[in-house]
């Protein structure tokens, strides 16, 4: 179903705020446009007659430079030992300057985009599915596992484990922390591009695409535990799914207000999220 | 207080009590939200300022406050009255949304109060027997004080001034009462802060409440400003807005929400002849502030101070080592 | 029922205080007594329950079973912040003044919640009356050129300081001191041991000390207590447990 698909283009989003949560303590309000910003580059680069594929390939090198490098170096390493305040809020200035640079910069209107998957439609038990729902669907599930793969499995995964979960016995252990920091930052930039691939040929490249999209991977995020990576997952799909079965059996209208219900309840009664570990008052 | 900071505010006064007279419609009717986002985001600094929690659901208050003031208007009640109703409301809502500050931390303690805030903004749309849904309210009329005709913008301004500078006092008589030791002690250690036999749960209820009321006196005093309000004038956005207000002032300085609330409020009008950029200067010059400022603006003076200390001391250390220098290369001549 | 007349009540009575984690028995059947004005030292190797007999002192974790009395009331289940009102004062291993407050605002606030009503502070003056008392401390403390300092710009050895005089602020009856020298210049520590029987002497109150320094605990503490794997093994004065064959034997022997 396509609630599956949207929903697994929050998981992706939502992934990369885990991670980022839980590598540097960083909240990144400018989640949502960095899904955006990756839409605008591939279309620049397409529009210099560059393939699609060597669009794709130089965007995520541009991503990574820019939402991995460059991000964590101008932004979040300067802020980092002055809390969450400051970077919480540079990072909101973040969202409004890019949302605003693009808009200003290069179009207000939205623009088309290349799909991935060929358009075929097929007709299953009465529901009607795309291709691009299920190949968006796979496609941001292998994505998904592939990153956890890697984290759990490898070795410079393991050490961003390591220094997610405790960062001055990873630094004794003699791990090159800023470097595993800036992977995580990396893995986030690509993730980012990934879902500016699947949900830009629906949804149109416009400068405004990353707040909704921020919005609802965010409480995503929070939904399915804010410091387990598997919650991202399962709160992108839930959303994601909840949405469309509000639209087509309540109202369309109520379709972005679905997001915020399930957060409130999840808030009210599990803050730490369906899939999260309770984080003790530390003495 | 020093003789400094009080003709600066005398000063300060002054400048406050003559702009409106050479501002047009446009720009007394700036001034005045800015005037009323101090006072919301007043309340907003002592509760994440000075008792160090997490809040992003200012903005809900501020909704209550606003939609508590429009109702009672419309059911031709006072505003005198509606606006300390709303600010009770709010009171005893930030009670109630203090208490999960006290089981959960940080982040999830700001999640906590974004969900806050979207339930108080899920109903302000549904219920529209009650706030007129998403459709709002609408002719929502001036004050009525006296003979004064609060219609007139400039009037209303002095009004809003006035209600500012009571707020403003009051807040710092509780600041410089033992309780300002109190929240700073919760903020910067509230464990030890225990043990030495502070109240911590309740001075955490309490920062919830009064932050919450002051918003709730800044909402009502919005609604009869502009006079039409609906609810996507108190999203989770808002909040956001009035957090990086506190932020950017200042948190833990008094004065920080003037300046932050000039930030949010004030430097995007004076922005626009940038036109279309507008707002990315803006988004920059946050993200430039904070990196260059993390703790806000008022934290300059003390960046001085710090920065004149640390040259002190090495201009002392080298004077030290030039003079064992000089003791060592005598000493060698005369041995 | 006493049969010695001029026998006083002992301000702190622990009676069997056990404290398991899973397995582990940080804690097991700790019993003593500190009489009013004594200074009572705590000693033994790491990990010999000390901190943890401390922590349920304070209601910072609850104890499995055991008691203990405060001027004869039961005081076992209570938490920092009523035990705090009820004349108890600590200090913590790990420096913990407010760093962004001034020495003299930090002494103040160590105290000024000891009496009264929340309400009735917010009309009270910004020192709640205890200026004066934070002066004399400061004074005692020889730290009047930094008074008006913020905690945090100064040295370790200075912040300890603060921190050992914010716990004697409300003049509690009682006062654990949690390793009061440790990371402390050695030139400092004949300091503290000479401020702590000045307060002692003129406060009256008890002490109970944790410390590794055994010059300092030797010099300081009327009587000692020595505690090896959660169980107590001697309590006597100074001399005694110096002269204790078993204690010499569980600090050089395991």
């Amino acid at each position: 179903m396509s609630g599956l698909a949207t929903g697994s283009i929050y998981a992706l989003a939502a992934l990369g705020f885990t991670l980022l949560w839980q590598a540097s303590g960083t909240i990144n309000f400018a989640q949502g446009e960095f899904v955006m910003l990756p839409a605008f580059v591939m279309i620049i680069f397409m529009q210099m007659d560059i393939s699609f594929i060597g669009s794709v390939a130089l965007t995520c090198i541009v991503a990574v430079i820019v939402l991995g490098w460059l991000f964590k170096r101008g932004l979040v390493d300067p802020l980092f030992k002055y809390g969450m305040m400051p970077i919480v809020v540079a990072t909101i200035g973040l969202s409004i300057a890019m949302r605003n640079g693009v808009r200003a910069g290069y179009s207000a209107q939205p623009l088309n985009f290349p799909s991935i998957f060929p358009a075929d439609l097929y007709h299953i038990a009465g529901v009607t599915i795309s291709n691009s729902d299920i190949g968006t669907f796979v496609m941001a599930l292998v994505l998904v596992l592939l990153t956890q793969t890697f984290i759990t499995k490898t070795v410079t995964g393991r050490a961003m484990q390591a220094v997610a979960q405790n960062t001055e016995s990873a630094a004794v252990l003699g791990i090159n922390v800023p470097r595993m920091i800036f992977y995580t930052f990396a893995i986030n930039a690509l993730l980012a591009v990934a879902a500016a691939l699947l949900v830009t040929p629906t949804y149109l490249a416009k400068f405004d695409m990353g707040e909704s999209l921020g919005n609802k991977a965010f409480f995503a995020a929070i939904i399915g535990g804010f410091n387990n990576s598997n919650g991202a997952l399962l709160g992108g799909l839930l959303v994601g799914v909840c949405e469309n079965l509000a639209a087509a059996y309540i109202s369309p209208a109520y379709k972005d207000a679905v997001a915020l219900i399930i957060f409130m309840v999840v808030i009210l009664f599990k803050p730490q999220g369906l899939l999260g570990r309770r984080e003790e008052r530390k003495v | 207080m020093k003789l400094k900071t009080l003709l600066i505010c005398i000063a300060v006064l002054v400048v406050l009590i003559l702009t409106p007279f050479y501002l047009k419609t446009y720009g007394v009717h700036l001034l005045t939200t800015w005037l009323i986002f101090i006072i919301a985001t007043m309340g907003l600094n002592l509760t994440i300022g000075y008792a160090g929690q997490k809040s992003l659901g200012q903005a809900a208050f501020f909704g209550i406050g606003a939609y508590t003031v429009a109702i009672f208007l419309k059911l031709g009640l006072s505003f005198w009255i509606g606006l300390p109703v709303g600010a009770l409301i709010c009171f005893f809502a930030g009670v109630l949304l203090g208490f999960p500050a006290l089981r959960v931390q940080t982040i999830y303690l700001a999640f906590a109060t974004l969900g806050f805030n979207t339930a108080v903004w899920l109903i302000m749309r549904n219920e529209e027997w009650l706030t007129g849904g998403t459709f709002g309210m609408n002719n929502v009329p001036r004050p009525t004080l006296l003979d004064f005709n609060l219609d007139n913008n400039r009037n209303y301004y002095f009004i809003v001034l006035a209600v500012t500078l009571v707020m403003g006092l009051l807040l710092w008589g509780l600041i410089k009462s033992p309780w300002g030791k109190s929240f700073t002690a919760l903020r910067d250690n509230p464990i030890r802060a225990e043990s030495l036999g502070i109240h911590v749960r309740n001075y955490t209820l309490m920062s919830f409440a009064i932050g919450a009321g002051y918003a709730g006196i800044a909402g009502g005093l919005y609604a009869s400003l502009v006079q039409f309000i609906d609810p996507s004038l108190f999203t989770v956005g808002s909040s956001i807005m009035m957090y990086l207000m506190v932020v950017v002032g200042g948190p833990g300085y008094f004065l920080g929400p003037l300046l932050g609330s000039a930030v949010g409020v004030v430097l995007p009008e004076w922005l626009r002849f940038a036109q279309a950029w507008y707002l990315f200067i803006f988004g920059t010059a946050v993200i430039l502030l904070m990196i260059w400022l993390p703790d806000g603006l008022l934290s300059i003076p003390e960046r001085i101070r710090a920065r004149k200390l640390a040259k002190e001391a090495s201009d002392a250390r080298a004077r030290d080592a030039k003079r064992m220098q000089e003791q060592t290369t005598n000493g060698e001549a005369t041995a | 029922m006493s049969t010695h007349l001029n026998q006083r009540q002992p301000v702190l009575r622990v009676e069997n205080l056990c404290k398991s984690y899973g397995a582990i028995q940080a804690v097991g059947g700790v019993s003593f007594e500190v009489m009013p004005g004594e200074i009572f030292g705590v000693i033994g190797p790491n990990g010999s329950g000390k901190t943890t007999l401390f922590n349920s002192m304070l209601g910072q974790i609850t104890p499995n079973s055991g008691r203990i009395e405060l001027n004869g009331q039961d005081v076992t289940r209570l938490g920092p912040l009523e035990l705090n009102h009820l004349g108890v004062g600590r200090t913590f291993q790990t420096l913990q003044v407010f760093g962004k407050m001034s020495v003299r605002d930090n002494l103040i606030v160590a105290a000024q919640e000891h009496h009264g009503s929340m309400l009735s502070r917010i009309f009270a003056p910004t020192d709640s009356g205890l200026g004066d008392k934070a002066d004399q401390l400061i004074n005692l403390f020889n730290m009047g050129h930094v008074a008006h300092k913020k905690a945090g710009e100064l040295s370790y050895g200075q912040q300890k300081l603060v921190d050992i005089a914010m716990a004697f602020m409300s003049e509690p009856a009682l006062v654990l001191l949690d390793e009061p020298c440790a990371g402390v210049n050695p030139s400092l520590v004949g300091g503290i041991s000479k401020l702590l029987k000045e307060l002692n002497h003129k406060q009256g109150g008890s002490f109970v000390v944790i410390e590794h320094n055994m010059d300092f605990v030797m010099d300081l503490c009327h009587r000692i207590m020595v505690m090896v794997e959660g169980r107590v093994l001697a309590i006597g004065t100074p001399g005694e447990i110096r002269a204790n064959k078993e204690v010499l034997e569980a600090y050089l022997g395991s």
